[in-house]
C-alpha cells in the first residue's frame, strides 16, 4: 500500500519533471543528439553522465599540496620559528691558506713585462704573468689600442645580439679562425668562463661526457652545469679512455643515441702536460663521440708557429669539433673563443649564455687580439726563442733539485713544479703542508728577486671530488735574456731547497 | 670605411642655443638653405627647414612655442638650426658650402676642422638643449607605487595568440616538405654515422622557424663609438637571414639601443684622454689572474673607488659582468643553503645559483607578499625531507630589471629582512650610475643604508662605458671571498685601459674631476628618461617600468611587430632593441629604448614623432590610461587645482579615459610635467 503510493508519487514526479524538460526550448534538439550519439543506449548515457559528474566533483574538490614532508603549522608557529631561526654568517671565518693567499699578493706598480716593480718599491724578475712573447711591451700595439680607442671608445656597452657587435669583433672572430684552419669562430668577453659556457651550449640533460680527470675548474663547472652524463678517465690515460669509452658505448647501445662528448685539455691547467691528441682522436671517431678540446693554455704556445696542440701533433683542426681558447694570455688582449664548424659557432651565438648575456669584448683588445696573432705568424722565431728560455729554465730546475719535479710538457711555458714524491712520503707532508712550503719558496724566491706563484685551486662539491697537486708555477717569456733566465732559475731553485730543508 | 655619401642637410650643425656655438648655429641656417632641395622626405620629416616647419608645427617649434626662458630663446635665424644635430661624422662637403659665400655676418664660422671636431664630439653626447632638462632621480617618499601593468584589449591578445600559431604551423609545413626535399638544411639536427643530433630538432624549432624570420633585427654590426649616435654597417641578405653580406655602406642612427646610461661611451673627453695614458704608461693588459700576478696598483685603487662610491668598506673587480655572478654565487652560498630569487632575475645570476649547489627557490617578480609566503615557508618547513634549518638564505634581486625597467622594492625587502633575517644581494647591473640623486644604485635612490644589504653586486659595462662587474661588501667579506672566488683565481684580471675608463668615471660622477659634469650626466638622465616614458605613455602606448628608469619598454605584442617596429624605427634612423619570446613571455613582445645622458630633449622629440607615426600604421596605441599619461586638464590651472581635477575625473568616470595626445601637445608639455609625479 505504502509502496505503490510511493511509487506512484515518484512516477508522478518523474513525469513532471520529463513535462518541465519537453517545455525547456530546445530540449527536443538534445535528446535526439544524446539518443542518436549514444546510438539509443541508455546504460551508455548513464555512465557518461556519472563520469561528467565525477569530474565537476573532481574539479570543485578542494585543493591539497602534493608536496611530500610538508607540516602543517599555525601562523603563531610560523612566527615563533621566524623568530628562533638564527642563520649561519652569509661569509664564514678565513682559512689559514686563505689569509696566506691575500696577505701574500704581490702588487704590481705600474706596467707588467719582464721586469716589474712592487708596491714594496722592488724591481723584480716577473715569471708570474703569461706574458711569453713580451707582447706588453710593444709600442706598436700600444699605438694600435690608442687609435681604437679614439675610433671606438672603450666599452660596447652592451651584448653582441642588441647591438654590441663591433666590426673589429667580426675580425677577430675571422683572424682566429683563419689562424686556425677552422671555418668559424665566435669570441667571449671572458676567457674563464668560455668553456664553462660553451659545455651547456651543446651538452644537455640526458648527454654523455667523457672528460679527463685532471682537467681544469672552468670545465668542471662547465660539465656541472650541463647537467649530463659524466664519466671520467685517468689523467692523460688513453687505454682508461679507451675503457670508459668502450663501456658506455655498451651501456647505452640499446638507448636512444644522444650526443656523445669527449673533453680534455691541450695543455692541462693544473699538470702542464700535453694531451696525446692523435689517439684521443682516433678513439674519438672510433667510438663516434665528439670532441671538445680546451686550448686556453696551448692556443698561441704549442706548434711552431703557436696555433696550438693540433699543429704541434700534426692533428687536422676540422676533425676536433670545438677548440676553445683565450685571447687573454700570450695575446695580451682578453676574451676566449671557441673554433670549430659554422653550425657549431651558429649555434652558440643563440644558446651560450656567457656569450649570449654579457657585453661584448672591448674593441681595443679585440684589435689587440688580431694584431698579436697576426705578429706571432709574421714572426715565428720568437716561438723558438721561447723554447730557448724554456729549456734554460729546465736545466736549472728539474735534473738538478732535489726536492721537486716538473709535470710540464718541455714545450709548456708554464712549468708546474711538484714536489717529489719520495720527499712527500719521506716528510709525510699532508696537503696542507705542501701548500706552506711551496708557499714559503714563493717567498723566498721573491725575497730574491724572482716574482713567481703557487698553482691555485679551489676545492668544488663535483663528484669525483679532485685534488690538484700543490705545486708552484714558473712562466717562462721571452723578454729575458738566456743569461737573466739561468740567473732566476737559480735563485728559484736555491729558494725551494731553503724553504724545504728548513722545516723537519 | 666606406661611408655612406654624407647628406649635408642632416650634417654638422650643432645645437645652437648653447651661446658658445651661436655662430656655428648662423652656418647651420645657411647650409639648410642651401640643400632643402636635395634633403630627401625622410630628413625633412626630422628637421626643421623653413618649409616644413610652416607645413607641420613641428616638435622643436613647439618648444619654441612652449617658451622656456625667453633669454635662452636663440635668434629666429637659428632657429633652423636646431635641427636634429649632426649624424654624419665624415662630413667633408659639408663645409664646402660655407667656403663659397660671403661672410655676411660679423661671427666668423669655426674652421672646417673645429666644425668636424664638435659635430663628432656632439655625435656622442649630445649638448644640453636647455638648462631645464634636468631632474633628480630620488624616490619621492611614500610606499614603493606597485607597478601598474596595462593590458591591451582582448582582440590584441587574441591575434597574438593566433599569429604565434600561424608561424608555427608554416613552421612545421616548411619542416615538412623541407627534411624530405632540402635534406641538407636539416643535417645538425639529425643523427647521423653514429653521432647524436648536434641541436635537438625541437628546440632549434624557434630559433629555425621564428627567429630567423626577423634575424635582421639582431646581431646588427656597427662601428664606431656607442654614444648618442651609433653608426651601423648596412647589410642584406639572399637567403632570407640566414647569411648576410655587407653592402658597403653605413647609417648613422640615433642610438637607443646601448646600455650608456652616463653617456661615457666617448672616443674624446677625459675618460678616453686618461685612458691613452695609461695604455701608453701600463700597456694593454696585465697578463694573469688576479691571484697570481695580476694585481696592479690601478687594481687597488679602483676597487677602493668603488667601494667608498656604493657605500661599502671593499670591493672586487672582474673582467666580466657575467663572470661575476658566476663566480660569486658558489662563493657566498653552498649545500644546505636556499637561494630565493626574482623570477626575472638575469641568466647569470642563475647560472651562478646553479653552480653553487644550493637549493633555489623563485617569488613573483617584485611581489613582497609572494617573497614573504615563500620565506615563512622556507624557515618553518626548513630543508625538504630532512627538514633541518636552512644554513643561510639568500635573497637574491636586482635594482633595475633590464626587460621590464622595473625597480626593486627595496624599502620593502628591508623591512622583511629585518624580520625574517635572511642576507640580501643586489645585483645592480643596470642601476649603478642609473639612478639615484648621486647616481650610486638603487640604495642611493630609497635613501637605504647601504648596510642594510649584505652584497652589492654590479657591472661596469653600463653607466660607466666600460667593461666587468664589482662585488662590494664588508672588509672581512671580501678578504674571504678572494680566497674562495673562481673568478678571483683563475679568471683574467682587468686590463688597466678599462679600469682606468671606470676610475675617471666614477672621479667625473663624484665631481673630483670636470665638477658640475658628473651631476648633469645624471640629472639629465633622469630627466630624459621621465620624459620619454611620459611621452610615450601620453601618446597611448603600454609602456612598463618604474618611472625613473632609464630602460623604457614599450609593448608591441605581436610578433609581426617586432620587425616592422626596428625597420620603421631604421627608416627613421633610430637603433632600438626589439625583444620576444624566450626572452620575454610569449605574448608580450616589446621594444626597448634605453635612454643615455647623451641624448637631447630634441633627440627624444624625434624618437616621440617617430614612435607616433609607427604607432599609428601599426596600431600599437592602445593603453587604456591605468598606467598614466592622463588628459591634459584644461588652461589656467595652478598645481594643486591640476592633481584636484586628475582625481575627479578618475572619479567621476570610474575608469580612466585612453590617453591619445597630439605629438604637438606632448612635445609643449613634456618639459614641466616630466618633473611632476608622471600621471
Amino acid at each position: 500500500m505504502d509502496l505503490s503510493e510511493a511509487q506512484h508519487i515518484i512516477t508522478v514526479f518523474l513525469q513532471e519533471l520529463a513535462n518541465q524538460f519537453h517545455r525547456l526550448p530546445g530540449s527536443a534538439i538534445f535528446l535526439r543528439y544524446v539518443k542518436s550519439s549514444y546510438q539509443n543506449d541508455p546504460v551508455r548515457s548513464a555512465v557518461e553522465l556519472f563520469l561528467f559528474l565525477f569530474a565537476v566533483r573532481y574539479l570543485l574538490a578542494p585543493k591539497y599540496s602534493t608536496k611530500p614532508g610538508l607540516v602543517k603549522l599555525s601562523e603563531e608557529e610560523i612566527d615563533d620559528l621566524v623568530e628562533e631561526w638564527t642563520p649561519e654568517p652569509l661569509v664564514g671565518a678565513s682559512t689559514a691558506l686563505g689569509e696566506i693567499e691575500v696577505e701574500k699578493r704581490a702588487v704590481i706598480v705600474g706596467p707588467t713585462g719582464p721586469k716589474v716593480k712592487l708596491s714594496n718599491g722592488r724591481t723584480v724578475t716577473n715569471l708570474g704573468s703569461y706574458n711569453y712573447y713580451n707582447f706588453t711591451s710593444n709600442e706598436f700595439l700600444k699605438d694600435k689600442a690608442i687609435q681604437t680607442l679614439r675610433t671606438y671608445g672603450v666599452g660596447p656597452c652592451g651584448p653582441r645580439g642588441f647591438y654590441g657587435t663591433q666590426d673589429v669583433h667580426m675580425k677577430t672572430e675571422a683572424d682566429v679562425a683563419a689562424f686556425l684552419g677552422t671555418a668559424a669562430c665566435i669570441i667571449y668577453a671572458q676567457a674563464f668562463s668560455t668553456i664553462s659556457s660553451v659545455i651547456p651550449a651543446f651538452s644537455k640533460r640526458g648527454d654523455i661526457i667523457v672528460a679527463d680527470k685532471g682537467v681544469n675548474y672552468a670545465i668542471r663547472k662547465g660539465i656541472q652545469i650541463s647537467r649530463s652524463m659524466v664519466r671520467w678517465y685517468e689523467h692523460n690515460d688513453m687505454d682508461d679512455l679507451e675503457r670508459v669509452l668502450a663501456k658506455v658505448t655498451k651501456e647505452l647501445a640499446r638507448k636512444p643515441l644522444t650526443r656523445r662528448f669527449i673533453i680534455t685539455e691541450g695543455l692541462f691547467d693544473s699538470y702542464g702536460d700535453v694531451v696525446d691528441l692523435p689517439k684521443i682522436v682516433e678513439l674519438r671517431l672510433k667510438y663516434k663521440f665528439r670532441l671538445i678540446l680546451d686550448e686556453t693554455w696551448s692556443f698561441g704556445v704549442l706548434g711552431r708557429t703557436g696555433r696550438g696542440v693540433t699543429e704541434h701533433q700534426n692533428v687536422d683542426p676540422a676533425v676536433v669539433d670545438m677548440i676553445v681558447g683565450s685571447l687573454a694570455g700570450p695575446f695580451i688582449a682578453g676574451g676566449g673563443f671557441c673554433s670549430g664548424s659554422e653550425e657549431i659557432v651558429h649555434h652558440q651565438r643563440i644558446s651560450a649564455s656567457a656569450y649570449t648575456f654579457s657585453a661584448a669584448l672591448p674593441a681595443m683588445l679585440a684589435t689587440t687580439a688580431s694584431e698579436t696573432l697576426n705578429l706571432l705568424q709574421t714572426n715565428s722565431d720568437i716561438v723558438s726563442q721561447l723554447r730557448e728560455n724554456i729549456k734554460v729554465m729546465w736545466g736549472q730546475l728539474d735534473p738538478r733539485s732535489d726536492w721537486i719535479y716538473s709535470t710540464s710538457s718541455p714545450e709548456n711555458p708554464m712549468m708546474i713544479l711538484v714536489i717529489k714524491p719520495e720527499v712527500v712520503s719521506s716528510k709525510r707532508l699532508s696537503f696542507e703542508d705542501q701548500q706552506s712550503l711551496l708557499q714559503d719558496a714563493v717567498d723566498e724566491a721573491l725575497a730574491n728577486g724572482v716574482l713567481i706563484t703557487r698553482l691555485k685551486s679551489l676545492p668544488d662539491e663535483v663528484e669525483p671530488r679532485h685534488v690538484v697537486p700543490p705545486a708552484l708555477k714558473v712562466c717562462l717569456t721571452t723578454g729575458l735574456t738566456r743569461r737573466e733566465v739561468e740567473k732566476a732559475g737559480t735563485i728559484i731553485r736555491h729558494a725551494i731547497t731553503k724553504a724545504m730543508s728548513k722545516k723537519r | 670605411m666606406p661611408r655612406r655619401p654624407a647628406n649635408p642637410f642632416i650634417s654638422n650643425s650643432p645645437p645652437s642655443n648653447l651661446p658658445s656655438f651661436s655662430s656655428s648655429s648662423e652656418k647651420g641656417g645657411l647650409l639648410t638653405r642651401a640643400s632643402t632641395s636635395k634633403a630627401n622626405r625622410l630628413t625633412q620629416l626630422f628637421s626643421t627647414s623653413p618649409k616644413s616647419k610652416t607645413e607641420i608645427p613641428s616638435a622643436h617649434a613647439a618648444l619654441l612655442a612652449a617658451g622656456g626662458n625667453p633669454q635662452t630663446t636663440v635668434p629666429p635665424i637659428s632657429s633652423a638650426s636646431l635641427s636634429l644635430p649632426t649624424i654624419s661624422l665624415s662630413t667633408a662637403t659639408a663645409d664646402n658650402p660655407n667656403m663659397d659665400e660671403p661672410p655676411t655676418t660679423l661671427f666668423r664660422p669655426p674652421s672646417p676642422g673645429e666644425t668636424r671636431r664638435l659635430a663628432k664630439q656632439h655625435a656622442q653626447f649630445g649638448p644640453i638643449g636647455h638648462p631645464s632638462h634636468r631632474y633628480t632621480s630620488r624616490h619621492p617618499g611614500g610606499p614603493f607605487p606597485e607597478p601598474v601593468m596595462d593590458e591591451p584589449p582582448y582582440y590584441y591578445l587574441l591575434t597574438t595568440y593566433v599569429s604565434y600559431l600561424i608561424l608555427i604551423i608554416f613552421g612545421h609545413v616548411r619542416d615538412f616538405f623541407g627534411k624530405r626535399f632540402r635534406e641538407e638544411n636539416y643535417r645538425h639536427l639529425k643523427s647521423r654515422n653514429g653521432y647524436g643530433a648536434l641541436n635537438s630538432d625541437f628546440d632549434n624549432f624557434y630559433v629555425r622557424r621564428l627567429k630567423l624570420r626577423i634575424n635582421d633585427c639582431f646581431e646588427r654590426p656597427v662601428t664606431g663609438v656607442p654614444g648618442r649616435h651609433i653608426t651601423l654597417i648596412d647589410r642584406s641578405t639572399n637567403d632570407y637571414n640566414r647569411h648576410f653580406y655587407f653592402t658597403g655602406t653605413t647609417t648613422d642612427t640615433l642610438n637607443l639601443s646601448s646600455y650608456n646610461y652616463l653617456g661615457f661611451a666617448q672616443s674624446e673627453g677625459p675618460c678616453a684622454d686618461t685612458v691613452e695614458e695609461t695604455i701608453r704608461k701600463y700597456g694593454i693588459s696585465a697578463v694573469s689572474v688576479r691571484a697570481e700576478a695580476g694585481t696592479q696598483d690601478i687594481h687597488l685603487e679602483v676597487e677602493d673607488m668603488i667601494a667608498r662610491f656604493v657605500g661599502k668598506e671593499a670591493s672586487m673587480v672582474f673582467s666580466m659582468g657575467f663572470g661575476t655572478n658566476a663566480g660569486i654565487l658558489p662563493a657566498l652560498v653552498g649545500k644546505g643553503c636556499l637561494i630565493i630569487s626574482d623570477e626575472l632575475n638575469h641568466a647569470s645570476i642563475r647560472f651562478g645559483a646553479r653552480l653553487s649547489g644550493a637549493a633555489i627557490g623563485m617569488f613573483k617578480h617584485n611581489d613582497m607578499k609572494s617573497l614573504e609566503e615563500k620565506l615563512r615557508e622556507a624557515i618553518s618547513q626548513g630543508q625538504p625531507r630532512t627538514h633541518r634549518p636552512w644554513k643561510k638564505i639568500l635573497v637574491v634581486v636586482e635594482g633595475l630589471y633590464s626587460m621590464e625597467g622595473s625597480m626593486c622594492n627595496l624599502p620593502g625587502i628591508i623591512t622583511l629582512k629585518r624580520k625574517y633575517k635572511f642576507h640580501l644581494f643586489v645585483d645592480e647591473a643596470h642601476s649603478i650610475g642609473a639612478i639615484g640623486p648621486r647616481g650610486r644604485g638603487v640604495c642611493d635612490y630609497f635613501g637605504v643604508d647601504t648596510s642594510e644589504v649584505d652584497i652589492l653586486m654590479g657591472t661596469l659595462t653600463k653607466s660607466f662605458g666600460a667593461n666587468g662587474g664589482y662585488v662590494a661588501a664588508d672588509r672581512k667579506m671580501i678578504d674571504k671571498l678572494r680566497a674562495t672566488n673562481a673568478a678571483v683565481l683563475f679568471g683574467e684580471t682587468p686590463t688597466p685601459p678599462i679600469l682606468v675608463q671606470i676610475l675617471t668615471a666614477l672621479r667625473i660622477m663624484t665631481g673630483e674631476i670636470s665638477p658640475g659634469q658628473g651631476e648633469e650626466r645624471l640629472q639629465r638622465l633622469a630627466f630624459n628618461s621621465r620624459y620619454l616614458r611620459l611621452g610615450l605613455k601620453r601618446l597611448g602606448f603600454i609602456v612598463y617600468g618604474h618611472d625613473d628608469s632609464p630602460i623604457v619598454p614599450l609593448l608591441l605584442f605581436h610578433p609581426a611587430k617586432m620587425p616592422a617596429f626596428s625597420h620603421e624605427m631604421l627608416k627613421r634612423k633610430i637603433s632600438i632593441v626589439v625583444v620576444g619570446y624566450p626572452a620575454t613571455p610569449l605574448v608580450s613582445s616589446r621594444a626597448r629604448f634605453c635612454v643615455s645622458a647623451a641624448h637631447t630633449k630634441d633627440d627624444l622629440d624625434r624618437v616621440l614623432s617617430a614612435c607616433d607615426e609607427i604607432g599609428n600604421v601599426l596600431q600599437l596605441k592602445f593603453s587604456t590610461g591605468i598606467a598614466g599619461g592622463a588628459l591634459p586638464p584644461p588652461e589656467g590651472m595652478t598645481p594643486e587645482m591640476e592633481s584636484e581635477w586628475h582625481r575627479q575625473q578618475r572619479s567621476v568616470n570610474g575608469q580612466t579615459t585612453p590617453p591619445r595626445w597630439r605629438l604637438e601637445d606632448v612635445v609643449r608639455r613634456g618639459v614641466q610635467d616630466a618633473k611632476k609625479p608622471l600621471v
